[in-house]
């Protein structure tokens, strides 16, 4: 049975099914669709819509992971890239505001990238400096407090909608494509997953891996920035104390939940993105179940051991083995 | 020897270079936490604009969120020989050494704020704080009058799960309650304290309770909650303030602006003038020696539409909020 079917993906859509068959048991209204001011508006539409952010760090993030690298500094760029944007939103156009906030990330992600490949500084330790500092610079910015603005551009970002579907969720599947049309169209994708797998090997086979972790550290800015924009346009304002904060864990995790190994090589953009929609499948339903708030964090911590047990290479085999122990007893 | 000869003169210096620049005039040290969120910026404005009303020279030292900084500056203000020490202690516990010093020295302490374990009770003149149970109290009797005898579903929106102030005011807010049979909290979950988080839950109880229609109010434990979870009520196509209550603490100046717009309807304030009240103390203990009470509660006023609130808005954005 399990021959048949593809084995990669399985465990994860088997996963992202069974919690919204809970959420819809906690949550009868779970599926319902209805259009409020031109925006389709459900609950379902909120785990895709909330899960945006999470799944644009996970595009970024998996890249990294894929060259057995690590991004930690995603939330606090995302912090950054908000408070830009917040403050450049009243005075100037979106295409400015939007420049300026994608290129704060791009650089972000030059110093990251600089620190890793040029300098050949570990990665965790390379990305936690700027997981602090950011997280800083961005307090400097807004000076502290939570800068408003009330750009309608800005604002359609994070709230407006394109036939129905909200901005974010749109971006979200925009940047997917293109990651994947970039990534997989190409040999890229094959190119970092080689950088992942042995990057000596790969160097003396010709790969240049020096430029390809640069790239991903780039674009992990990009997207990390991306995401800031929306989180900002989304509450019409740049918390820097709170924006994009421990983010950078659920990106790692969606990335991990996707089947993309810590240790490097292949990946998965499509897994990790799935893997960003069950977490937040998980925190809707959560919300939606009303459930002393003590419980969230424990909830969340079993359904991920259970979804990665599901994946775990020795307990599935450990199953078959006990599965057919039992075949021949009967 | 020549080192202690400079440090001595040094500090010589410095001392008569902090002496007062007329006689009468108080000089106050005082050791702020820093500067970790907007109230703990208006906290500051406010002590500095409650300092030049009085005319008393107002020293603030930023310990930026760090104990060890709020010792030096409090041993720097005893070598100063300041009038009094301002205190708003990042910790509770391990000040029992410092302000014993303080003691020795005769000069008075008042905590602003925050209060410090029981062990150092005798160590201060007095707290000037609020009372978080009784803010969570106010906003419960608010809504209570507001509806009346009327049913109404509330929906509460949490400060962070074990924070101590979100556990009071929801013990505060739940105590009114209980008195009343009409209200009932149908749902409660935490909102983090941030606009993006109590936007999202707000969005779920609004699906949880059929499309929003059987609320009839929120409570929410902050205004940057509340200020997110209107921004979820207007996109569902409920109106805030209008079809649903809303009731929050702190008064900042974002929730005025939503009041002035009719989308808001109550806040509670969280006074950022713990200053004036013990500068107040200072200034009658020093002259006829009146010992104030160890607590010193600062009103938990209500705001409602009816407070001007554009004009309450004005007054309050340039504190650094």
């Amino acid at each position: 049975m399990t021959a048949l079917l593809p084995r990669r993906g399985l465990a994860q859509i088997f996963a992202l099914i069974v919690i919204l068959m809970v959420d819809r048991a906690v949550s009868p209204q779970f599926f319902d669709l209805r259009l409020q001011d031109g925006r389709l508006f459900g609950s379902m539409i909120d785990v895709l819509n909330r899960g945006t952010p999470v799944a644009l760090l996970s595009l970024g993030m998996v890249l990294v992971i894929a060259t057995r690298g690590i991004d930690l500094s995603v939330g606090a760029v995302m912090a950054i890239s908000g408070a830009i944007a917040a403050s450049l939103a009243d005075s100037h156009g979106l295409p400015v505001v939007l420049a300026a906030a994608l290129g704060a990330g791009l650089v972000c992600g030059l110093w990251n990238g600089f620190l890793v490949s040029i300098l050949g500084m570990q990665p965790i330790v390379a990305t936690l400096i700027l997981m602090v500092a950011g997280r800083g610079i961005a307090q400097l910015i807004t000076e502290g407090r939570i800068v408003t603005f009330t750009s309608p551009d800005l604002v359609w970002l994070g709230n407006g909608a394109i036939l129905g579907v909200p901005v974010p969720v749109a971006i979200a599947l925009g940047m997917l494509i293109l990651t994947g049309a970039v990534v997989r169209g190409s040999a890229l994708g094959l190119l970092i997953e080689a950088t992942g797998g042995n990057a000596r090997a790969s160097e003396l086979a010709g790969v240049g891996t020096r430029a390809m972790i640069l790239a991903v550290y780039v674009w992990c800015g990009v997207c990390a920035a991306l995401a800031g924009v929306i989180a900002a346009a989304d509450i019409m304002g740049a918390d820097a104390n709170n924006a994009g904060l421990w983010l950078e864990l659920d990106a790692i995790l969606a990335v991990v939940i996707g089947g993309t190994s810590l240790f490097g090589g292949r990946f998965s953009l499509l897994l990790a993105v799935l893997g960003a929609l069950i977490i937040q499948t998980m925190n809707t339903g959560i919300l939606l179940s009303g459930y002393p708030p003590e419980f969230n964090l424990l909830v969340k911590a079993v359904v991920v051991l259970a979804v990665l047990l599901l994946q775990s290479p020795k307990l599935t085999g450990m199953a078959g083995i006990v599965a057919r122990i039992r075949g021949t007893k009967a | 020897m020549t080192l202690k000869a400079l440090f001595a003169a040094s500090a010589t210096a410095a001392l008569l270079l902090s002496l007062p620049a007329n006689a009468g005039q108080l000089t106050i040290g005082f050791s702020q936490i820093g500067s970790e969120s907007g109230w703990r910026a208006a906290e500051t404005s406010v002590s500095k604009q409650e300092a030049a009303k009085r005319q008393v020279n107002l020293k603030i030292a930023d310990a930026q969120q760090k104990q060890e900084n709020q010792i030096k500056a409090i041993r720097s203000f005893i070598a100063q020989n300041v009038d009094a020490i301002f205190l708003a202690p990042v910790v509770s516990t391990g000040w029992d050494a410092v302000l014993k010093e303080a003691k020795e020295a005769k000069i008075p302490v008042v905590l602003l704020d925050r209060d410090i374990d029981p062990s150092g009770k005798d160590l201060y003149l007095t707290a000037v704080t609020s009372d978080s149970v009784h803010e969570g109290a106010v906003a419960g009797e608010w809504l209570a009058k507001t509806v009346g005898e009327k049913a109404c579903n509330v929906v509460e929106l949490q400060g962070t799960v074990g924070a101590s102030v979100a556990t009071n005011r929801k013990k505060g807010f739940d105590s009114v309650v209980a008195k009343h049979p009409n209200l009932k909290v149908v749902r409660s979950q935490t909102g983090d304290f941030t606009r993006a988080k109590g936007k999202e839950v707000m969005e779920s109880f609004i699906k949880a309770e059929g499309g929003g229609k059987s609320i009839c109010a929120v409570y929410a434990h902050n205004d940057d909650m509340m200020v997110g979870a209107i921004q979820a009520m207007k996109e569902a196509g409920l109106k805030p303030g209008k079809d649903v209550l809303t009731v929050s603490i702190d008064a900042v100046p974002d929730i005025f602006k939503a009041m002035s717009a009719g989308e808001a309807n109550a806040t509670v304030e969280l006074t950022p003038n713990m200053a004036g009240p013990a500068l107040d103390v200072i200034a009658a203990f020093k002259d006829k020696g009146t010992v104030p009470p160890k607590w010193i509660q600062t009103e938990s006023k209500l705001y409602t539409a009816s407070d001007d609130p554009q004009k309450v808005y004005d007054s309050k954005k340039g504190l650094g909020y």
